[in-house]
């Protein structure tokens, strides 16, 4: 199958060349300066994914003429429909149970549970389905009804396929209970008559009603011979001369063999009876029984599978399919799964008859019956507009075990392709993106480089955004992506002076480097206005304050201040000499240590002992000596001023603490 | 039971959920309730009704799922979400606004009253950006208290135009939510693993009392107020971690119990009820902690609430409601715990409990009402 080329409106293909760029989930297409060059190459884009759509004017281009657009095309519009989300969130919980679902269960048990997860996706289908009929029942702006209208019938049809898949694939329906299968499936889509069954059996008289007979006719090419019956009876009490007739026919309707789900009896008896009564009802057939009543003998002839006979009700059965079901109910009830390819590929020619060429359904069910599943996936991904169904049944047609021989020649199989597909889809919307992770999750190969690159750009707009954000990558210890989201809100925090929330970030992070950063900018306030702020995160850092050691001198730094605000001045003063010699402080603070220490050795009690002092100056001498701006405290006045003073104050203190330490020890 | 939940999907992300209050001398169960949504593209506000009447039953039970009366756009993600009486709820916005709307229950229509612009703010409230997100708020009419990611907690009332009272940084971290402890009096939890008392009729711009949890400073994203006894508060971490502090001693929480494995988004003490609480979080879990399971022990009118416990004497109460959620070792014998929601995936942002009824709201898009909460 070609894949139909797309045309992106608005982009004027026959004036300039378009360029494009894939993404994740969208395609970026624009007009180039080059004019028409390179004769018939092909304009439109034709890709094997790109089932795209044009969806908005992003914007212009810079340094291209303004006429030129960027356009934007996504790759599942579906995504943007908002009665779907509902499908969307439904499903995905059905998707994890499934994940999550016992592979142990054997046989029977297994299935049951597999078919059970294949009805509830299309229960969700289903009430999506009503939901947008409402919607386009209740809205009056027309455009909008249409579009409604398209989507009910896309569901419609994904619904369709979905059950035929789930008889053929999933439950793997076999012969006598296939055929009953398929009569459901046929019951539940064609619609088309329902209303006409419906006007007629509300009627007053119903025998009376100009359509009683196609109504009739409804129930036996659907197999509901009770009904059909029921129909009948009321006729013949009207009509008393041909009551041995509708006796006759009853009596056929009554007694023919269907095959049962239970197996008290084998096929062979089935077809035994079966044999038997399609013989009686030729007989009756022949001998002209219902020759009086064309109606009659249209059904009887119905009843033995009369191919001409069913044709004529073509209006009835609106489609091939159920002229398949009615045909095989009628002439092959016991029809194998590997047979059904050769009666549906007649029955579609039989009924379409070379009028109408095949529509891309017929051709999609055309290839379940055929049991190609693959072709199934693929004619889906080309027709429907959206990855959501073809990523779910697959997913599902895998844990039944039935893709396993299907491997892709590129990347991995193509279950991880599609809802990786899907997945992207969903993490280019603005709200669904948290669906996106768990799919994600579930594709071993590939899943988790795709989740890194897309969680990376989902926009931080809050604090707790950016918490759910972080929860999913710390779940999976993406460290990487935590890091880097942590410095995103550390840095807009910091941005907006939020010196303590930046600092709690990077602290989450364990971002060392950071942390440091956001202490000096701290410590640089402290010098500018002389206290501090944040205190309350400074004082309650509690072991974070390992993180990075100039967050642990900031703390530190803090305490001493706090010790001395209390007076308890010769632990300040043993703190404050500690954090330069042990080298806590970075050396650029030293001059402002030195000058914290100025009050404290000016106190009236010798605070520093001898030692301490002698330290002190060494840690002044250092500093002076050793720096490599030496020229810059030569050249500030304030800066040599400062100098001086700490030189005589520590001088001064170390005459008082030699007579003091000397009284001490001589007495 | 599972069964008596009802649940919708509604096309959004749900943050916040609330019951309408009831009026003083209501018999029936309560029936509307408030949704925000966040993280759309289009934010709106919604007002429910829990029970279908169209659809009640033969027997007069109610069916079906709860049905829209009304919406309106709401700019930026619903943070937090307060009903300040019956008509008018306030809520907080990721674009630092505060706004009362209105619901006329007349005609089943919703509109702005009154806004107050950036009322949270990083650096400067003039210039076109700049707003900081409004993480939490709390009202007792007339009265709004509301806190941001700027640090910053306002007082407003309901019928002024400017603010009351505005505490500019008051936490250097982000302020996650508030309640009223009294009424002068909030508490409000951050960033940094705080639980921090503030008295509104002090001008000092400082808290009265600051608790902290020990070692690793766990963000505190929740917190509420036994409804009887409020020295005993509960409050939510990004752990998962309820945590339980009697505000009359110590500076450490009395117990910490483990049940979530993600952020706890919200807990509330059943209003009339608290023996009984409730916890949601990220990790799509809702529990039900019940401290009512060893009746025997516990004089029987603390089922019924409210204010008979006021005529007894105070030794009583602490014999018995004390010991049930402030003892060191809460044993399992002692408290029940129930996750309502067995196999969710994504994160249950929001619940609300009153008289016999729960609503709760998840990033799946879908709301849940359970009418039977005790059956």
């Amino acid at each position: 199958t070609s894949v139909p080329p797309q045309v992106v409106p608005g982009a004027d293909s026959s004036a300039r060349q378009l360029c494009f760029a894939w993404g994740p989930a969208e395609v970026l297409v624009c007009e180039t300066l080059f004019g028409r060059a390179g004769g018939s190459r092909s304009r439109c884009l034709a890709g094997a994914a790109a089932r795209a759509l044009t969806d908005s004017v992003a914007g212009t281009e810079d340094g291209v003429p303004s006429s030129s657009c960027v356009f934007v095309v996504r790759r599942d519009q579906d995504i943007y429909i908002q009665t779907l989300r509902k499908l969307f969130n439904e499903s995905h919980a059905i998707f994890m149970g499934l994940q999550r679902s016992e592979e142990e269960l054997a046989g029977k048990s297994r299935k049951a549970q597999l078919v059970q997860v294949s009805k509830n996706y299309r229960s969700v289908i289903r009430a999506c389905m009503e939901d947008m009929h409402q919607a386009a029942v209740s809205t009056r702006d027309p455009a909008l009804q249409g579009q409604y209208s398209t989507q009910v019938s896309i569901l419609s049809a994904m619904e369709l396929i979905w059950n035929l898949c789930e008889i053929l694939f999933v439950e793997a329906a076999t012969a006598g209970p296939l055929l009953l299968r398929l009569l459901d499936w046929v019951r539940l889509h064609v619609c088309d008559v329902d209303s006409m069954v419906r006007e007629v059996l509300s009627s007053e008289s119903p025998s009376k009603h100009k359509l009683f007979w196609n109504v009739v006719d409804v129930f036996v090419l659907q197999g509901r011979m009770d009904e059909a019956r029921h129909l009948l009876s009321k006729e013949a009490s009207a009509n008393p001369t041909s009551m041995n007739m509708y006796k006759i026919l009853d009596d056929l309707m009554k007694k023919m063999p269907v095959p049962s789900l239970s197996n008290t009896q084998t096929l062979t008896e089935l077809e035994l009876k079966w044999q038997h009564w399609h013989e009686e009802c030729q007989r009756y057939l022949q001998d002209g029984t219902f020759a009086s009543s064309p109606h009659m003998e249209s059904i009887c002839k119905i009843l033995l599978g009369d191919e001409n006979a069913i044709l004529e009700k073509k209006e009835l059965m609106t489609t091939w399919y159920h002229f398949l079901v009615t045909r095989l109910l009628y002439s092959h009830p016991t029809v194998k799964p590997m047979e059904l390819r050769f009666y549906a590929q007649s029955s579609m020619d039989l009924f379409l008859g070379g009028e109408s060429s095949p529509e891309p359904l017929d051709m999609i069910l055309m290839a379940a019956f055929e049991f190609e599943m693959h072709q199934v996936i693929k004619e889906c991904s080309i027709v429907l507009s959206n990855w959501w169904f073809v990523a779910h049944l697959t997913d599902l047609l895998d844990h039944c075990k039935l893709l396993q021989s299907h491997n892709l020649y590129f990347g991995s199989n193509m279950r991880e392709f599609l809802l990786l597909e899907y997945a992207s889809g969903l993490f280019s919307h603005h709200s669904l993106w948290q669906l996106g992770v768990d799919y994600f999750d579930h594709c071993p190969e590939y899943g988790r480089v795709y989740l890194e690159l897309h969680i990376e750009r989902i926009p931080l707009s809050t604090e707790q955004k950016a918490l759910k954000v972080l929860r999913i990558c710390e779940q999976r210890q993406m460290h990487e992506q935590v890091r880097s989201i942590c410095k995103i809100m550390a840095m807009k925090a910091l941005r907006n002076n939020r010196l303590g929330s930046a600092l709690s970030w990077s602290i989450r992070a364990k971002d060392a480097a950071f942390a440091t950063l956001i202490s000096d900018r701290f410590l640089k306030d402290y010098c500018e206005r002389g206290c501090f702020s944040d205190l309350d995160l400074i004082d309650n850092l509690g072991p974070s304050m390992l993180l990075s050691d100039r967050l642990t001198f900031l703390g530190k730094y803090r305490e001493f201040h706090r010790l001395y605000g209390e007076k308890r001045f010769p632990e300040a003063a043993r703190l404050l000499l500690t954090l330069m010699t042990a080298h806590i402080a970075p050396c650029s603070f030293w001059m402002t240590l030195l000058t914290d220490a100025l009050p404290l050795l000016e106190q009236k009690e010798v605070i520093f002992s001898a030692e301490q002092t002698y330290e002190l100056m060494r840690c002044l001498e250092d500093l002076t000596a050793g720096n490599p701006d030496k020229q810059k405290f030569q050249d500030d006045d304030v800066e040599t001023t400062k100098v001086e003073m700490l030189r005589l104050a520590l001088a001064r203190n170390l005459a008082r603490v030699i007579v003091k330490e000397g009284t001490v020890e001589g007495s | 039971a599972m069964e008596d939940v009802s649940a919708k999907f509604v096309s959004q992300k749900i943050s916040r959920t609330r019951w309408r209050p009831l009026p003083a001398a209501a018999l029936q169960p309560p029936d509307i309730f408030a949704t925000g949504s966040w993280d759309n593209e289009d934010n709106r506000i919604s007002i429910w009704s829990a029970s279908d009447l169209g659809n009640a039953g033969l027997n007069g039970e109610y069916h079906g799922e709860p049905h829209l009366l009304c919406d309106i756009q709401h700019n930026g993600d619903v943070m937090d979400m307060q009903f300040l009486d019956q008509e008018r709820i306030v809520v907080a916005s990721s674009t630092g606004t505060v706004t009362i709307f209105r619901h006329h229950q007349n005609n089943q229509t919703l509109s702005a009253n009154h806004r107050w612009e950036k009322a949270h703010y990083h650096v400067d409230q003039d210039t076109s950006c700049g707003g900081a997100a409004c993480t939490g708020v709390v009202c007792n009419n007339p009265e709004i208290v509301t806190v941001g990611e700027d640090g910053r907690i306002n007082l407003f009332r309901a019928d002024q135009k400017d603010a009351v009272r505005t505490i500019d940084n008051a936490d250097s971290s982000t302020l996650h939510a508030v309640t009223f402890l009294r009424t002068t009096e909030i508490l409000t939890v951050n960033s940094i693993g705080q639980l921090k008392i503030w008295d509104l009729r002090q001008q000092r711009n400082e808290p009265s009392q600051i608790f902290s949890l020990a070692g690793d400073r766990v963000p505190l994203h929740c917190v509420d107020r036994h409804p009887n006894q409020q020295h005993i508060v509960a409050t939510g971490g990004q752990d998962g971690m309820l945590s339980i502090w009697d505000i009359r001693q110590g500076t450490m929480p009395v117990s910490l119990l483990n049940a979530h494995e993600a952020e706890m988004w919200e807990v509330h003490f059943h209003p009339s009820d608290p023996d009984h609480l409730f916890t949601c979080s990220e990790d799509g879990s809702l529990w039900h902690w019940d401290t009512s399971t060893n009746v025997s022990e516990k004089p029987s009118f603390l089922h019924q609430g409210g204010r008979s416990t006021a005529y007894l004497s105070h030794s009583t109460i602490n014999q018995s409601v004390v010991s049930a959620w402030l003892s060191n070792d809460p044993t399992k014998d002692r408290m029940e715990i129930t996750n309502l929601i067995p196999n969710q995936t994504l994160s249950v942002n929001s619940l609300d409990v009153l008289g016999p009824c729960l609503v709760y709201g998840t990033d799946a898009e879908a709301i849940y009402v359970n009418r039977q909460l005790f059956a």
